[in-house]
């Protein structure tokens, strides 16, 4: 079995990490009923007896005594991690494990990537060594934050270099919550058109979140809970944003709600890697499966079912809505339509009582709705891990390599644009020592490469499929 | 004579745990339908191929299991032991921590030469156990990346250190609608390698075996499991113990070697299907009577018409290519022994173009995706590259081209 450490950068990146952590405490905990130190507890977290001074404190088997969450938690001001050090989790993070400072990044990327890339790269390489060293069979690396900001985005992205040179057998999985339409910082187009370039170049695999997608699940979860249309009684633990354990509530935003989305989005992506099912799919496997070119490594992701009723008996047309939503573009987790875009791959996977005949029946059935790219006609990549989440019976999450993605893009480019024809706040960036104009253009020119990429791939959505001509041989 | 298994990947190791689950049922199952000195040869036979003995008198499964990561095998050992009839030899299995992530080159170049030492002296362990050993049965898949690309990589091996011995490797053909999206790529590459070093392909297709589930037994969710458990019962009703000859009331001493011989007449030709009958559910089973007439006409029919479901017309010399006479295509194994609780049951193994269409079309899938070049990165990352892709491509476009020209 193997591990995988999470790399929470920023305020945004931390508070994600946290109702991650708390997730997967609480489904471990639904899990392993009796608390003992397995396997599958071991790719998050590590069992430490904390009664041991320094290193020696690391248990392999046996009794969970406590467990310690296999993390680094990155931010330049000290306010969000402070919080999660005096919330309900404060026992679960190693101290020796964070990387703070006081300043902040001020919402530039420049500052977040060259300024304390350079001042805390020592520190930053000595906590990922030691965190390898806890692990027996290090994976991969889950690397969380957002792309609008100047910590997250500068310095989050700085780490992947890092990660690539100093491990470069180990996956680099990266969650970057993208800036939406509405967003209240005024350089984000900036920050993400520079977090863009080093996303391109060194991430294994990409999964876009952006918070105005979050946001309309939210308000739809409401509003069925709320309506009662569907008669019967909603299980309150059962919703995809139920947290009990993430701290302060927020008004002005459910951010805890969604925040909760995208730990549960963490979670089901390694839950076959970690429980057993009848057809298991490791972290290797996506991107084995789902990146055909290494550029193209963006996975748009949806979660169904986003909430369960108390009837425990699924019949199987319930079931197959299940899948349904998992196609529809309010189910996405970025502003997407991936069943008007072409697909050039899609993983399904599969947590609870479903079998294999119930998963190729609905494949069957979506399939001629769907446009998949000619030379991958019949790209699915499919698993079935028998543990549902806590609280669900069964769920499902889908990854579609998608040029649906694309308008995001897009968007972004369009953004950058506007803000940089006008050189508005490029000062801020340019007195930085290291950064540019060159900067800019390159990221520019390399998103620019990518959506040329994607819109190479929709030109063949509606030409027909040309096959070359196969070998032939003497009889 | 005694068969080694060697399971490879989580397909192979679901499957190995219910193959040997039906061997055991079946050869001690009460309802044999013959004589109590008949049931104990039958038995005694069946125990020698595939099960080797303990001191407490349980029996242990002549196989060694190999997956790159552990959550299966410790299943399979774990379900094995709790069925406290038969079990996995404790320190018959080889894991790793991190999986071949459905990349067949990881598989065959990383895994296999790394771990090459530790799996073969595993194998030798087992042979050792047998008295005499008949040959190998390989249980992998093509699709993913273990079964797959390491088992292309040990059956290689085992041609080499074991050359005097027969090996069958049981290979499932995934579905054809995506369970792994380079499955094609994984398939290609598996046959073509096997083609080379392996004695016969004995092949089965979750499809075919998915439609019998549905329609024959009327499964309505059907599971991996379900599906498992098909294949092993056919499996089984290959494999267990027939009498070695007309007239002869002896058990064979040489099922692999026997096969071979009738089934692979030329080393063009290695791929085998099993087709079965009856099959049907548990609850169909007690209201059924069988005439061997009948069943025989089924399974005719099934060879014909290309049907996986459902006599003496079988020597027709139409059925057969023109360079084989009936006499020496077809041959007839039988024990008065019932199989697996079916008062009367008939298996048919055959070589035939019955697997033309599904080749030509994972080969023409993967031809596609080469021609993009989509997804080689993955695979020359790992030493295979475009040229090995065209080797696999050559030879399997010979095997078709064979393979449609018998009718000539």
């Amino acid at each position: 079995m193997t591990q995988s450490v999470v790399i929470q950068v920023g305020q945004c990146g931390n508070q994600i990490g946290c109702c991650f952590w708390d997730l997967a405490l609480r489904e471990h905990a639904a899990v392993n009923q009796k608390a003992i130190y397995d396997e599958a507890i071991s790719s998050f977290f590590r069992n430490v007896d904390t009664r041991v001074v320094g290193d020696g404190g690391s248990i392999s088997k046996g009794k969970i005594r406590s467990l310690k969450a296999r993390a680094v938690l990155i931010d330049m001001e000290e306010g969000v991690v402070n919080e999660i050090l005096q919330g309900p989790l404060r026992d679960v993070f190693d101290s020796k494990q964070l990387i703070t400072d006081i300043s902040g990044s001020g919402n530039n990327w420049a500052v977040g990537h060259k300024v304390f890339g350079s001042l805390y790269q020592e520190q930053i390489l000595e906590k990922l060594r030691k965190s390898a060293e806890h692990c027996d069979c290090l994976q991969c690396f889950f690397v969380i934050h957002s792309m609008g900001g100047g910590t997250g985005s500068g310095l989050g992205t700085f780490l992947l270099k890092v990660l690539e040179d100093e491990f470069p057998e180990v996956y680099r999985f990266v969650t970057s919550v993208y800036p939406s339409g509405e967003d209240d910082v005024i350089t984000s187009p900036y920050n993400s058109m520079l977090a863009m370039k080093e996303l391109n170049e060194h991430a294994d695999c990409v999964l876009p979140i952006d918070n105005q997608s979050l946001f309309d699940i939210i308000s739809k979860i409401d509003l069925m809970v709320n309506s009662g249309k569907l008669g019967t009684a909603i299980k309150p633990k059962s919703l995809v944003t139920s947290s009990a354990g993430a701290f302060k509530k927020r008004q002005e935003k459910p951010f805890d709600a969604m925040n909760n989305i995208v730990a549960n989005l963490l979670l089901n992506l390694t839950s076959s890697a970690r429980f057993e099912g009848s057809l298991n799919m490791d972290l290797n496997e996506i991107s084995m499966n789902l990146v055909p070119f290494p550029q193209l490594h963006y996975l748009v992701s949806s979660l169904t079912p986003l909430y369960t009723l108390a009837d425990v008996n699924i019949p199987s047309r319930r079931l197959d809505q299940m899948f349904s939503d998992a196609f529809s573009k309010d189910h996405q987790l970025i502003q997407a339509d991936p069943k008007h875009s072409l697909y050039l791959a899609c993983a399904l996977m599969v947590r609870g009582n479903v079998q294999i005949s119930d998963l190729r029946r609905n494949i069957e059935r979506l399939k001629p709705s769907l446009r998949f790219v000619s030379w991958n006609q019949e790209g699915w990549k499919t698993s079935l891990c028998s543990v549902p989440p806590v609280g669900h019976s069964h769920s499902l999450l889908a990854l579609a390599n998608n040029t649906c993605v694309k308008p995001t893009f897009i968007e972004l480019r369009e953004r950058f644009t506007r803000l940089y024809k006008k050189r508005a706040h490029l000062h801020h960036y340019l007195q930085i020592e290291g950064m540019e104009e060159s900067c800019f253009t390159e990221a520019m020119s390399s998103l620019s490469a990518l959506i040329q990429e994607y819109n190479q791939l929709d030109a063949t959505k509606s030409m027909p499929a040309e096959d070359l001509p196969r070998l032939r041989v003497a009889v | 004579m005694s068969i080694v298994t060697v399971q490879l990947g989580q397909c192979g190791n679901q499957i190995g745990f219910e193959v040997f689950d039906a061997l055991f049922s079946d050869s001690h199952c009460p309802q044999g339908l013959c004589s109590k000195r008949e049931n104990e040869a039958y038995q005694a036979s069946c125990k020698e191929r595939f099960f080797s003995e303990e001191e407490n008198g349980v029996p242990i499964a002549r196989a060694v299991l190999v997956d790159m990561e552990p959550k299966v095998i410790n299943q399979t050992l774990s379900k094995a032991a709790h069925s406290g009839r038969w079990k996995y030899g404790q320190h018959s299995c080889f894991c790793q921590k991190q999986g071949s992530g459905n990349n067949w080159a990881y598989g065959y170049s990383v895994h296999g030469p790394r771990h090459e030492e530790s799996i073969m002296n595993l194998i030798q362990k087992e042979v050792e156990k047998c008295d005499s050993l008949n040959g190998f049965l390989i249980i992998m898949s093509m699709a993913g990346g273990t079964g797959s690309g390491l088992g292309a990589f040990v059956t290689q091996n085992l041609q080499d250190r074991y050359s005097n011995s027969l090996k069958m490797n049981q290979i499932i053909w995934p579905y054809g609608t995506g369970e792994v999206i380079v499955q094609n790529y994984n398939s290609i590459l598996t046959l073509s390698h096997l083609y080379r070093s392996s004695d016969a392909l004995l092949i089965h297709e979750n499809d075919a075996v998915h439609k019998i589930c549905a329609k024959l037994m009327n499964i309505k969710q059907i599971s991996f499991r379900d599906i498992n458990q098909v294949l092993a019962h056919q499996l089984g009703s290959v494999f267990q113990p027939t009498y070695s000859g007309e007239g002869s009331f002896h058990y064979r001493r040489n099922p692999l070697g026997d096969l071979m011989e009738n089934l692979v007449p030329h080393p063009e030709f290695k791929m085998l299907g099993v087709r079965n009958i009856p099959q049907m559910s548990e609850n169909s089973l007690a209201y059924s009577t069988f005439t061997w007439a009948g069943l025989l006409k089924h399974l005719r029919q099934m060879l014909i018409s290309n049907a996986k479901m459902e006599e003496g017309a079988f020597k027709d010399p139409a059925l057969y290519t023109s360079w084989l006479e009936p006499v020496h295509a077809f041959s007839v194994w039988k024990t008065q022994r019932a199989f697996s609780k079916y008062e009367k049951s008939a298996a048919l193994v055959s070589n035939s173009q019955f697997l033309v269409k599904p080749l030509d079309m994972i080969v023409g899938k993967a031809w596609n995706m080469f021609a993009s070049k989509a997804y080689i990165h993955q695979y020359t990352k790992f030493g295979i590259e475009e040229e090995d892709f065209l080797d696999s491509f050559t030879l399997l476009e010979q095997v078709i081209a064979s393979y449609c020209n018998l009718g000539f």
